[in-house]
């Protein structure tokens, strides 16, 4: 399909695709690192935000300000913005999330000048009224240092209409994953990849408009594409940015079904409520999401998530993706495994880097799991 | 007591007299560290005889109001950190990789999680938890590590979630953990089914204040010259500290201590024979070579007088006012040494830098503790700029011995100490 190809292309070159942008429009434009970036704020305040991730062009730089078992994540971002690639940017937003973001907002904000700088220290309990209270304020507190830092007002019709243009987003994105799920021979993974990518770098009203069109087009020919038997999985953890994955997994006729990603489900799931002010339904999303393993919801609540998900999308296993030195994920993974245990759910865990491109080992790996589904 | 209980009580003798060989002080007036631990894990084995209830909580957390109401705090990284110093970290993170958890984590958090499942380690095991008390102002592995726990025993968890404070202490932080704070009380009230006892906190937290600031006052014996004590012996001494802070036990011991550290510096007494180079320490203490590190350093006759972890537990004592213990006790929390900002940590490196008036400073960049760790290389950077001395950063991990390698340690202090040398020589 042509749109995903222009989809991929953007996704392959974000920053030359960004750079236009800017010198076409003059687009502000913002740098996240994590699923808990308030974003709609920043589209309200009328810039872009833009999820970052590292270079597949290796560490050098980031290697004299962080050590080598920081996760790979972290150290590509921080490489990319000393190399001078993020120079772009007018801001940088930084939710905290684990140990090494935090770290790495401190290194940023000593190294590396930027117009703006925010840090979104949310609650890191999501299920008590004060932690409540306080993602509350802490969303009003960054309202007003992007106002500051952007030299832009936020006024309630922004917001109102940045929350309905991610939900409109998210709604889609829902449809995708059903159809997907339906009859995942509706696209191959990369496509499905590469829009999950464009979701997170787009200017986010044309995105919704590439999306709507893509997914017209996908319902209309979903009846003609067979139902095939290969075996559906599930992925788990924390980012996937090698679209390789998926061809592994196809190769070993196997398909992805779900997924219980940071870049993936976790980012689109659950609407923001129309009906309620604008930053109180936002922070309620934030609360009320699966949530992240460096947030506490609960003791078993990802486990079970994950459990309900693999039934709901009737998936035969499971495949752990987790970042090295990645330790929320790290931690609950013996746990939730156990879980799926209990249920016969077959699961492969799959230690990754952020920069490597999956191998012949892992084709091997992957081959003699779905064998054995 | 049961023969469990004495079984316990050997294997914890055993160990302690083990560590005690090498720093313990005998006080005229008070008991050893070795008699005080004795006590308190024992009473704390026992907990379940004696009908008191047990919490495990984080080295960071506010410990004072548990004391109050007479529930025995217990610190897995204390645990952690004995296991460390025993050797026994390399195997039992080995059965914590064996459960699923990766070899790239907090060991501190393998060793226990595995030794829970155990009751192996150094002393046979901690007592059961009958509460767990998580505070995050260390670390977001604690969270993560107590939430493994929680499942384990099925017992409560108390999370007090004190923010980040990049570049500051925020209003809306200050709020959310005060109100945190009233929470916590509550689920003291609640674990041990009676009020809670306002006064006695009052009188705990004058203990609490007043230990930190003997542990201050005792670690500040070492700006003299030559010091009367090392990191080495702070890391055995502020057992208590950490772990008894609210009791007039550990002001007592603190008050021997530093009786003593001061009679040294009256008579002029050095731990370093022939103190040359003074040196300052970063980041938790690789305790499975701790003497071997102490030695190594001694035999350049280099002390190393200070560190940025032992401080930690009085670094945040300005913040506190006596009379509003529980008030003042949100922003003390929040504003410790491992919850702020790395320009901040470097500006406190610099002030003992000064303090201490130190040749040197040696960083271990610690595998087991990414926030303790990460900013560490900027640190580095921004001391050598403004204070012009050298510099040593040497890669290993506080527990898993595995990390640890010698020859090649060996050989870089044995480096930067010339360095060290060769400018004392030319600044005369
Ligand atoms: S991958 Fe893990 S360690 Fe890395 S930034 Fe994300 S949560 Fe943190
Ligand atoms: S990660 Fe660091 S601060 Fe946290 S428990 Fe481990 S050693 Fe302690």
């Amino acid at each position: 399909m042509d749109k995903i190809a222009e989809l991929r292309t953007i996704v392959d070159h974000p920053y030359s695709y960004l750079q236009k942008l800017k010198d076409q429009t003059g687009q502000k434009i913002v740098g996240t690192v994590c699923s808990y970036a308030p974003e709609e704020l920043i589209f309200a305040a009328g810039a872009l935000p833009v999820r970052l991730f590292g270079s597949d062009s290796g560490i050098h730089r980031a290697d004299l300000h962080l050590q080598s078992y920081c996760c790979s994540l972290v150290r590509g971002i921080l490489e990319e913005a000393l190399s001078g690639r993020l120079d772009l940017l007018d801001g940088m937003v930084f939710p905290h999330t684990c140990d090494s973001i935090q770290r790495l907002s401190d290194v940023w904000r000593l190294n590396l000048v930027k117009p703006f700088h925010a840090d979104v220290v949310l609650p890191v309990k999501l299920s008590t009224p004060s932690a409540r209270q306080y993602l509350l304020d802490v969303l009003k507190k960054f309202k007003t240092d992007l106002e500051r830092g952007l030299a832009q007002e936020i006024t309630e019709a922004n917001l109102i209409h940045a929350v309905k243009i991610y939900n409109a987003i998210r709604a889609l994105m829902t449809r995708l994953y059903q159809l997907r799920c339906e009859n995942p021979q509706v696209l191959k993974g990369q496509d499905f990849h590469t829009i999950i990518r464009a979701a997170m770098i787009m200017e986010r009203e044309a995105f919704l408009e590439d999306l709507a069109a893509i997914l017209s087009e996908l319902t209309k020919t979903a009846s003609e594409k067979k139902p095939s038997h290969a075996k559906r999985l599930v992925l788990s953890g924390g980012i996937c940015s090698s679209p390789d994955i998926y061809d592994a997994i196809e190769d070993a006729d196997g398909v992805v079904v779900g997924d219980d990603l940071c870049t993936g489900s976790r980012y689109f799931e659950s609407v923001i409520n129309e009906n309620l002010p604008p930053l109180t339904a936002i922070a309620q999303r934030y609360a009320e999401r699966a949530s992240c393993p460096a947030k506490h919801a609960g003791l078993t609540n990802r486990g079970e998530g994950l459990v309900k998900m693999v039934k709901d999308c009737r998936a035969d296993g499971v495949v752990f993706l987790l970042l090295k030195f990645c330790d929320p994920h790290a931690f609950d993974y013996p746990y939730i495994k156990d879980m799926l245990d209990r249920e016969k759910i077959p699961t492969l865990l799959l230690e990754i880097e952020e920069q490597t491109q999956a191998g012949g080992q892992l084709q091997t790996r992957m081959e003699t799991f779905i064998q054995i589904l | 007591m049961n023969s469990d209980n004495s079984d316990f009580l050997k294997t914890l003798g055993i160990y302690l007299l083990s560590q005690a060989k090498k720093f313990s002080l005998k006080f005229k007036k008070a008991p050893t560290m070795k008699d005080l631990m004795m006590v308190y894990y024992s009473e704390a084995k026992s907990a379940r005889l004696t009908g008191k209830k047990v919490a495990w909580i984080t080295s960071g957390g506010p410990v004072e109001p548990l004391i109050a109401m007479d529930i025995i705090p217990i610190y897995p990284e204390n645990h952690g950190a004995m296991i460390g110093a025993s050797k026994m970290g390399a195997g039992l993170c080995e059965k914590a990789e064996a459960m699923g958890y990766s070899n790239d984590l907090c060991s501190y958090a393998r060793s226990d999680i595995a030794c829970a499942t155990v009751n192996g380690g150094p002393i046979g095991g901690l007592p059961r938890p009958d509460m767990l008390v998580c505070c995050n102002n260390i670390c977001g592995t604690v969270l993560k590590w107590y939430e493994v726990q929680a499942r384990y025993f099925n017992v409560p968890l108390f999370i007090l979630d004190t923010p980040f404070c990049h570049t500051g202490y925020s209003e809306e932080a200050a709020r959310y953990v005060r109100a945190q704070i009233d929470e916590y009380i509550l689920f003291i009230e609640d674990a041990c089914k009676k009020k809670y006892d306002f006064e006695r906190l009052r009188q705990v937290g004058h203990l609490s204040y007043e230990g930190q600031q003997l542990w201050q006052a005792v670690l500040d014996t070492a700006a003299h010259r030559p010091a009367p004590m090392s990191a080495f012996d702070a890391f055995y001494h502020l057992a208590l500290i950490v772990t008894l802070r609210g009791t007039k036990e550990a002001v007592n011991y603190y008050q021997q201590l530093l009786a003593t550290m001061k009679d040294r510096v009256a008579r002029g007494i050095s731990v370093v024979p022939n103190e040359k180079y003074r040196l300052l320490w970063d980041n938790i203490p690789i305790w499975p070579r701790t003497r071997w590190l102490s030695q190594k350093f001694a035999s350049h006759n280099a002390c190393l007088v200070a560190d940025t972890y032992t401080s930690a537990w009085c670094g945040a004592m300005k913040y506190i006012d006596e009379s509003k213990f529980l008030d003042s006790m949100a922003e003390a929390y929040t504003r410790i040494y491992l919850n702020i900002g790395v320009d901040e940590m470097a500006k406190m490196v610099i002030e003992m830098i000064d303090k201490y008036n130190v040749d040197g400073f040696v960083l271990h960049s610690n595998r087991s503790c990414k926030p303790y760790s990460f900013g560490q290389l900027d640190i580095q950077r921004i001391v050598e700029k403004e204070r012009g001395i050298p510099c040593l950063m040497i890669e290993a991990d506080m527990v898993d011995d595995r990390s640890f390698s010698e020859s090649q340690i060996s050989t870089r202090i044995d480096a930067f100490m010339e360095i060290i040398k060769d400018r004392k020589k030319t600044e005369g």
